[in-house]
């Protein structure tokens, strides 16, 4: 008879990576394990990217579901973030003298810092939420270990697709937030003056560096990182009963969002240092 | 009262000098936390035998399928599939070893998302990549046609009863032709009339796909139907196994139970 070790006992989709058994009232334990479990998980899915074949027209998929779902709602958040930050700037500079200085200071602000951070959040709530729910389900109704049992490669087809959607299509919808945050900025400063458009851009263009632009771009393919994993990890790591699907779809948003501002502030912190 | 079929196959199984076993399960045991699910089970599936595994709901009969598939993974014992230890192998070993077993989940686990042709492509794809489309198309047709259902083959999951999705999910399974099929509960949640129907479309894939099958069910009618040789489930361990004229006459109480004679 063949004992096998604790570490040998998989979860009951056999998805290749393990989840460690939960024991009641081991709070600790259990925020241990799931971190253990999400690296496990991060780890098989950048496996699952590189390993032939590709499955391409399921990516294309994912990415024409992920930057469809959130354009409007990053679209009007990018616009109303620019006007709102303009607004109230506007008086403290005024104050200062230094209005002129505002198309520079909001460029850099959005562009920098507001725009990856406030657009990963919304994606987080708009795409991680719908990963988790919708693979949540799939494993409720046993689909994921139908594909798993066919040897169709669940992770590939479900995880590896969703996950680089996710960190290409979060940099483009930051660079379109972007944008509308400019634009809502000119408009925000046309409310009580008059500008040229063209002059505010030249502006805040000019404001900017290279420099700027790079912790931006790291940020923003992190965050679409995050999203994708941990959208797919809550979903594929959901219990049983259409209750998980909820739980799975909710602890998706707040754990990506959890790590979208502690790798921002990780991210800042290095760049600051390396640039 | 007589099941022609069920002597027909007994006969086959008595027949049989040294059936080539398919399936060897030795000792095996699994628990969840301090529940012990399966305790110390050992049988074999024989090459292109009908197995029918009976037993109330929590007697642990899909948690042993599961592990036949490595679904889940045994605390001790040993399961050898087509000569491989299951539990062993590495993923791109069990890849290849599940490709020559087929699973019918409780639930059929249609992908709900695709239509009933994507559905029966998304594995053909994956398991035969060189397949062109012409003959995946002709593959598609043949097995919908096996099940009776060419006319849904462009309609969701959704859009279909409980014994259509049944037939569509036994056809995604055989598509692949494999060597083991596996039923969890084929019949479970269906009316008599559809239940019949599936259980002779399991005695018609066993005869031309020539497959060697483990069905898990608690319908005696469907058992009566199919079963070459039955073995029954108590509390995780095994509490008889033979023919079914066999057990069916013995005098214990809870298998009487079990076959409503008391």
């Amino acid at each position: 008879m063949k004992e096998y070790p604790a570490s040998h006992k998989k979860n009951d989709l056999a998805t290749g990576f393990m989840l460690k058994p939960r024991l009641k009232g081991e709070k600790s334990k259990t925020m241990f394990t799931d971190i253990g479990n999400l690296s496990v998980f991060t780890a098989q899915s950048i496996r699952s990217i590189f390993s032939f074949p590709f499955e391409g027209k399921e990516f294309l998929r994912q990415c024409y579901v992920i930057g469809n779902r959130s354009f409007a709602l990053v679209a009007v958040t990018g616009a109303i973030m620019g006007i709102v930050l303009t607004i109230q700037s506007r008086p403290v500079l005024s104050d200062f003298g230094a209005e002129s200085l505002l198309p520079s200071m909001v460029a850099i602000s959005l562009i920098r810092e507001i725009g990856p951070v406030i657009t990963a959040l919304i994606c987080a709530g708009k795409i991680g939420s719908g990963m988790g729910a919708e693979l949540g389900s799939m494993k409720v109704t046993e689909q994921i270990d139908a594909m798993e049992v066919s040897a169709s490669m669940p992770m590939k087809y479900l995880v590896a697709t969703r996950v680089l959607a996710a960190t290409l299509m979060v940099p483009l919808l930051v660079v379109f937030a972007d944008t509308l945050g400019l634009l809502g900025s000119w408009i925000g400063v046309n409310i009580k003056g008059q500008v040229n458009i063209a002059l505010y851009f030249t502006h805040a263009f000019n404001s900017l560096e290279f420099n700027d632009l790079i912790p931006a771009l790291i940020k923003s393919v992190l965050f679409g990182a995050i999203i994708g994993i941990v959208g797919c990890y809550k979903g594929y790591s959901a219990g049983k009963g259409t209750e998980s699907v909820g739980i799975a779809a909710n602890s998706a948003v707040v754990l990506s969002s959890f790590l979208i501002i502690l790798f921002d502030l990780i991210v800042v912190q290095i760049t600051d240092l390396v640039i | 009262m007589s099941f022609p079929s069920v002597e027909i196959n007994n006969m086959d199984f008595k027949s049989a000098a040294a059936p080539e076993k398919i399936i060897q399960i030795n000792d095996l045991s699994i628990s969840f936390g301090k529940q012990e699910v399966l305790k110390g089970i050992t049988f074999n599936l024989n090459k292109g035998e009908n197995l029918v595994i009976l037993g109330k709901s929590g007697s642990g009969k899909s948690v042993l399928v599961k592990c036949i598939t490595n679904l889940l993974s045994p605390d001790s014992g040993s399961i050898n599939v087509l000569g491989e230890e299951i539990t062993m192998l590495n993923p791109r070993q069990l890849s290849e070893l599940r490709k020559k077993i087929g699973f019918l989940f409780q639930s059929g686990a249609l992908y709900d998302s695709m239509t009933v042709k994507d559905n029966l492509e998304f594995p053909l794809r994956r398991v035969n990549r060189g397949m062109t489309k012409k003959e995946v198309d002709e593959k598609v047709q043949e097995v919908l046609e096996n099940v009776g259902l060419i006319h849904a083959i462009n309609k969701m999951p959704s859009d279909l009863s409980g014994g259509m999705r049944k037939r569509v999910a036994l056809a995604r399974t055989i598509i692949v032709d494999p060597l083991i099929m596996l039923y969890d509960e084929p019949t479970t949640g269906l009316d008599p009339i559809t239940s019949d129907e599936i259980s002779d479309l399991i005695n018609e894939v066993k005869k031309k796909y020539k497959t060697s099958s483990i069905i898990i069910t608690h319908d005696m009618s469907c058992a009566r139907k199919v079963a070459d040789r039955i073995i029954m489930l108590k509390e995780g361990e095994i509490l008889v196994e033979g023919i079914l004229k066999d057990i069916e006459h013995r005098r214990d109480e809870w298998i009487q139970s079990f076959f409503g004679k008391t």
